[in-house]
């Protein structure tokens, strides 16, 4: 139930007094009220959870932390063989599942 | 999808799975407290790419598991009445009450609806004005600004046919009652990330210094996770207690200051009782005197209410972190997501429906 999906704001309007947006979802468009980030603009990344933007999301954020982890994986490459010796669990199809 | 699939990266998995590997060197027991991440670290088989040292326990951050049977049962006596819509969100409908759920009271004629926002809620009854429309106001703090606002919107819309059963629960005070247990065994936790994203951890600290327990605010990508433990054990390995954040993106030390406003202007704290744990002091949300009119309990007389639990399921210890699923004996015989004994097999949140869909070939 707490599983918040990332979406893009593709447009902002208002409904009955509250402020809503249609969000895109990888194709998939839907409403969403926009009432908790009154912030938000067009094509701003937000987090939806049953129908609510909770919060937007911090493109600088998302990148610094992808920057410091990438770090340690390059570190680990250049060092090598840690990885080799990583139990073979299902991380290798990581890319082929999708969140509802 | 950008905000996804960066981190569902496998070989950045990999890369953080080894430097926890290379930064531990004693065991340690860690909570990771939503039901969601439970259900992400299983999906992955993250726990796997863990070295042995690390326990991940599971918390009990599943709202269709900790609602009260008590409430499960007023719910299922509220949408039997005839001149009821009773919209639930989807997990809801086959949680067991103690004899029934609301599925089987759909299918013996009452208008049970799966709603995916209060929000619509709240356009079914004003479509429907000669009908009832409760909502059933569960969840934890990343539903409680939704649900709240459904109240404030019923309120502005003057709607009289419009009121919730509220069942809110919040995690701060669960740490409490899961670190002052004395079989406690969490000695750090990952905080769920969607909570904080409308909370924010400043109540955090507070906790982290009186238990000497580090607390990081986790995500739900398996990159996400793996980073949060990282952090997690970093600091328990330099026996640092501090509260970090490793899901900047979305989690700010405040949180979301007009959602928390709104949760306050519509709900208050109070005692509530967890399925399976018992009553935990000032661990609920519940309406304000100000919305009473809205309160479903109050509208509709159904006290008279004597739950029955199953003797044989264990989730409350399975909440607690204190057993695993598979520990179970019903698990997986007995009780199925078909036919669960207990609401922790029912939910896409609950740690037993996790372990069964997920490692069923493993341990059954």
């Amino acid at each position: 139930m707490c599983l918040g999906v990332p979406g893009k704001i593709v447009e902002i309007y208002e409904n009955s007094g509250l402020q809503m947006g249609k969000i895109d979802f990888g194709g998939v468009t839907r409403e969403a009220c926009l009432a908790y980030v009154p912030e938000a603009k067009v094509g701003d990344y937000t987090l939806i959870h049953v129908g609510f933007a909770l919060n937007l999301i911090s493109e600088e954020e998302a990148q610094e932390t992808l920057d410091l982890l990438r770090q340690i994986s390059d570190l680990d490459q250049e060092l090598g063989q840690e990885n080799s010796t990583a139990p073979q669990a299902s991380a290798a199809v990581l890319d082929q599942k999708t969140d509802e | 999808m950008k905000h996804l699939s960066e981190y569902r990266d496998a070989h950045l998995v990999h890369a953080i799975a080894a430097e926890i590997r290379k930064t531990v060197t004693r065991p340690w027991v860690l909570m990771e407290i939503c039901g969601g991440q439970t259900h992400a670290i299983m999906r992955y088989g993250l726990d796997q790419l863990l070295p042995p040292e690390i326990e991940l326990v599971h918390g009990p951050g599943c709202p269709v598991c900790v609602t009260s049977l008590e409430l499960i049962d007023k719910s299922l006596a509220i949408a039997s009445q005839p001149g009821v819509i009773f919209t639930s969100y989807g997990d809801m409908l086959r949680v067991p009450g103690s004899h029934r759920d609301l599925f089987s009271v759909r299918a013996a004629g009452g208008d049970v609806r799966v709603v995916y926002s209060p929000l619509d809620a709240i356009q079914i009854a004003q479509k429907n004005p000669d009908k009832q429309v409760v909502f059933f106001a569960i969840g934890f703090e990343t539903t409680a600004p939704a649900n709240a606002m459904s109240v404030l919107q019923a309120h502005s819309l003057g709607l009289e046919n419009f009121s919730v059963l509220v069942s809110h629960v919040r995690v701060p005070p669960a740490m409490h009652a899961i670190l002052s247990s004395p079989q406690n065994r969490v000695q750090g936790f990952l905080a769920a990330g969607h909570v904080c994203a409308v909370m924010g951890y400043w109540e955090y600290p507070p906790i982290a210094k009186k238990y000497a327990v580090p607390v990081v605010v986790t995500g739900f990508e398996p990159v996400d996770i793996l980073q949060g433990i990282l952090m997690t054990v970093r600091l328990l390995e330099n026996g640092q207690v501090s509260v970090e954040n490793a899901y900047k993106r979305t989690v700010t030390f405040e949180g979301n200051q007009p959602a928390q406003g709104v949760i306050n202007q519509v709900f208050m704290e109070c005692d509530r009782k967890w399925r399976g744990i018992g009553m935990i002091p000032a661990s609920g949300w519940c309406l304000r005197p100000e919305y009473a009119a809205f309160d479903a309990e109050q509208r509709f007389q159904v006290n008279q209410i004597q739950p029955a639990e199953s003797p044989i399921c264990i989730a409350g210890q399975i909440l607690q972190g204190l057993k695993k699923p598979d520990q179970c004996p019903a698990f997986g015989g007995e009780c199925t997501p078909q036919n669960p004994l207990g609401a922790t097999m029912v939910s896409s949140e609950g740690a037993c429906a996790a372990y069964y869909r997920y490692r069923a070939g493993l341990q059954v």
